[in-house]
């Protein structure tokens, strides 16, 4: 009995977006980062071409956060307190991209400024040589300020810029495109809403080469589903040829997962939980794997362990003992 | 694929000839499109379009039982490939795998702390659903393995057993029970779907290709086993998502029968990946059963959880429990909120004021499960429902105040609540969870 396996015939391609500028490209990074660009559904190589990895970042602040869990600062330790040194631990963990955001305040509790955000692009910028995103703090006003300065310091760079959000989107869009940078456009887990944001982004004039779309994710337990079938759904449309629907996805599993319980606190949960640090990187490793499963093109963690683990992942799907 | 009334009258002799007690063949096909008839009813259908009619009658991918002395297990009857389409209905099993070199003190101790094992998810029992118990020595030591399981629980057993006298052994040791018979392969299926047969319980075939499994299901059938089990031996991250979906879209896209059967995996069997990542691909794309090495709960709880997800009918949203809940040990002076009972909804806000620090009550009220914009649109979230709620909860015992904290997106509310709530004062809280941290610090005094 012969038994054909059956192929789809997509009309539609990921978009291919690159990140970061070497010497030659107007930036000083070591290397770029491609990703996008495939024509079938994660890692089914026998169906069509899927010529870039996911990707995978980690999160770092510009300074040290006041309230991460306890096992990410045994994780990370000293360099939590220095961004440069936190940037070239991310990049000795084996990330892609070092994905910077910025904090309200500085350490001292008064409000986060232009200078101390140029100074730390610049610091983080010499300590590594990997692709930088910088994403604003959460609030409209803080963020458009030091999103510019940013942008500024690091015109050239094609660094990736964020959030822009349905609310607040133009100011970071316009610093984006008059420094040569790129943006990641994010909507709460809609499959129409993440597919007219790109739009309006879009009609500012920036390219769509230069847009990373985020549906949002859920952690595993806290909405995984709703963010994962529109990841899916979105990543369809992409290939059944909805143009606006092409850009590659960046998801943010490690925030998201660490600050669920189940993932940040070791005592007073249930036993049938087990034990604490197993139990949470868990978490977060478990979501990013099934967000990848759904189409994920960045998946942003926090945790090194995670890095390992779901880089060897990744390494195994994308291998070429192609079964099938 | 179910046929139309159309499809199927094209199967029928149509000679009109009323011995099935319609007037026409085509009325007696649409009846049997609708299923209020029966196909033994025409004595006169030929057994090409009998075969033709009852394949297509059946589902894609065969359902499949197994039973404990006490729980049961089902799989299979899934009907699409993302679950965003309709649902995906049947979880995968998950099951401990143990071996009978084990003594049976510990086998018992084992299977006994497994069993006792079950997590609170939003209101939902989480569960390993079984053991498969793996024959490693010879008949005697499989059967008193098998023994000792069943001494301590109830749940249903995959046995694997790679020689029919093992097998013979095991399915003798489960009683009336229905275990699941793992494997039989392309040299040994006679005796194994004997056994099988004559015990009515499902069999599990393994094969190295899927030609050479399509080959044996189709033996095995006629040997008269109908419930069975693929393992085209998965190893790996690759080949698991490949096959797997291979698989997937043979029984649905093609409607191809002889692959038309759940998958066993067993993501622990190759050490060079993760089992646990390995297991979240298995249940995101397309395993049926999935037999762990390692069932640790900080493994287990989260691969259970991701299992309610993914299997959470896209229609049907999770709803969480109208109640007072307690957040971060409150107090009497704690602020009380209300939200909706859309498991989205509370847990957004729930971890916004977990996060925050802040003691706090949730107040979950009723809103059918929707979101607080879309229950309020609705008529299912308002002043009537919330005062309520805050009645039923319990709050006024609990607080020392009579303060309500109601979402920003519901303001219009608060003068209405006033009237409700005689005495309580109503405060708009902010439209965005994330924003309750920032809200609390200003508008709350302790
Ligand atoms: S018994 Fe069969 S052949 Fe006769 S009318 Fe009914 S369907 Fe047609």
């Amino acid at each position: 009995m012969t038994v054909e396996t059956p192929k789809e015939a997509w009309t539609g391609t990921v978009r291919e977006v690159t990140l970061g500028a070497t010497a030659d490209q107007g930036g000083t990074r070591s290397r770029t980062l491609t990703v996008g660009a495939e024509s079938t559904l994660p890692f089914l190589h026998f169906e069509a071409s899927i010529p870039n990895p996911p990707a995978l970042a980690l999160e770092i602040r510009d300074r040290k956060p006041d309230d991460w869990s306890p096992l990410l600062y045994e994780a990370w330790g000293d360099v939590m307190d220095d961004p440069a040194a936190w940037a070239k631990a991310a990049e000795e963990a084996g990330a892609d991209l070092v994905y910077l955001v910025l904090s309200l305040t500085t350490s001292d509790g008064s409000p986060n400024t232009v200078e101390n955000v140029r100074a730390v692009v610049r610091k983080v910028l010499d300590a590594t040589g990997l692709p930088l995103a910088v994403i604003g703090a959460g609030q409209a006003e803080v963020d458009n300020e030091l999103l510019v300065a940013a942008a500024e310091e690091g015109k050239g760079e094609r660094l990736l810029l964020g959030l822009c959000e349905e609310k607040n989107y133009r100011t970071i869009v316009a610093t984006a495109m008059a420094n040569e940078h790129l943006v990641q456009s994010r909507t709460p887990m809609d499959v129409n809403l993440a597919k007219q944001l790109v739009i309006l982004i879009n009609d500012m004039g920036m390219p769509l080469e230069r847009i990373v779309m985020d549906p949002t994710t859920g952690a595993l337990g806290y909405g995984i589903e709703y963010g994962y079938s529109v990841m899916e759904r979105l990543r369809l449309a992409a290939l059944q040829g909805d143009k606006m629907t092409q850009q590659p996805m960046i998801v943010t599993p490690g925030e998201e997962c660490w600050k669920v319980k189940e993932a940040k606190v070791g005592e007073g949960v249930p036993e049938t939980w087990g034990d604490w640090e197993p139990r949470a990187i868990a978490w977060e490793g478990i979501t990013a794997a099934a967000l990848l499963h759904s189409g994920a093109n960045v998946v942003v963690l926090r945790h090194p362990e995670n890095m390992r683990r779901t880089r060897s992942m990744i390494d195994e799907l994308m291998s070429s003992k192609a079964a099938g | 694929m179910a046929l139309t009334g159309l499809e199927i009258y094209k199967l029928l002799p149509q000679t009109n000839c009323k011995d099935c007690n319609f007037p026409t063949c085509l009325a007696f096909a649409m009846k049997l499109a609708a299923k209020q008839a029966e196909l033994k009813d025409c004595p006169h259908v030929s057994e090409e379009a009998k075969e033709k009619l009852e394949s297509a009658a059946a589902p894609p991918i065969r359902l499949v039982e197994l039973h404990g002395g006490n729980g049961k297990v089902q799989v299979g009857n899934e009907t699409v490939l993302f679950r965003h389409e309709k649902t995906f209905y049947n979880m995968p099993g998950i099951f401990w795998r143990l071996g009978d070199d084990e003594s049976v003190d510990e086998l018992k101790s084992k299977a006994k702390r497994a069993d006792a094992y079950q997590a609170d998810y939003v209101g939902i029992d989480l569960k390993l659903d079984g053991f498969a118990i793996e024959a490693k020595s010879d008949p005697a030591a499989f059967a008193s393995a098998i023994e000792a399981v069943r001494s301590v629980s109830q749940k249903p057993l995959i046995l694997l057993a790679s020689t029919p006298e093992l097998a013979k052994a095991g399915v003798e040791a489960c009683g009336d029970t229905r275990p699941l018979l793992y494997y039989a392969d392309k040299d040994n299926w006679q005796e194994m779907a004997e056994i099988a047969k004559e015990a009515g319980i499902p069999l599990a075939l393994r094969g190295a290709t899927l030609e050479e499994l399509a080959e044996l299901t189709k033996s095995i059938q006629e040997a008269g086993v109908e419930d069975l089990i693929l393992d085209p031996g998965l190893s790996g991250h690759l080949e698991s998502l490949q096959q797997l979906t291979t698989l997937r879209r043979l029984s649905i896209k093609k409607s191809f029968r002889p692959l038309g059967y759940p998958v066993i995996t067993f993501p622990g069997r190759d050490e060079s990946s993760n089992e646990m990542l390995l297991a979240a691909g298995h249940i995101a794309k397309y395993a049926g059963f999935i037999v762990l090495e390692n069932v640790d709960p900080s493994v287990l709880y989260p691969l259970l959880v991701l299992r309610q997800n993914i299997y959470t009918d896209p229609q049907k949203p999770i709803q969480v429990q109208p109640a007072l809940y307690e957040i971060n040990s409150p107090d009497g002076d704690a602020p009380l909120m209300v939200t909706t009972n859309f498991s989205i909804t509370y847990f957004s806000v729930a971890n916004e004021v977990e996060g925050s620090g802040w003691p706090a009550w949730l107040m979950v009220a009723d809103a059918e499960g929707m979101s607080v914009l879309t229950a309020w649109a609705a008529g299912k979230f308002d002043a009537e429902r919330i005062a309520k709620a805050v009645k039923a909860c319990g709050a006024e015992e609990k607080l020392n105040h009579k303060k309500l904290i109601i979402p920003g997106h519901v303001a219009v509310l608060s003068g209405e609540l006033e009237e409700e709530l005689p005495g309580w004062e109503i405060m708009v809280g902010p439209r965005e969870a994330v924003e309750i941290a920032g809200y609390l610090k200003a508008m709350w005094q302790k």
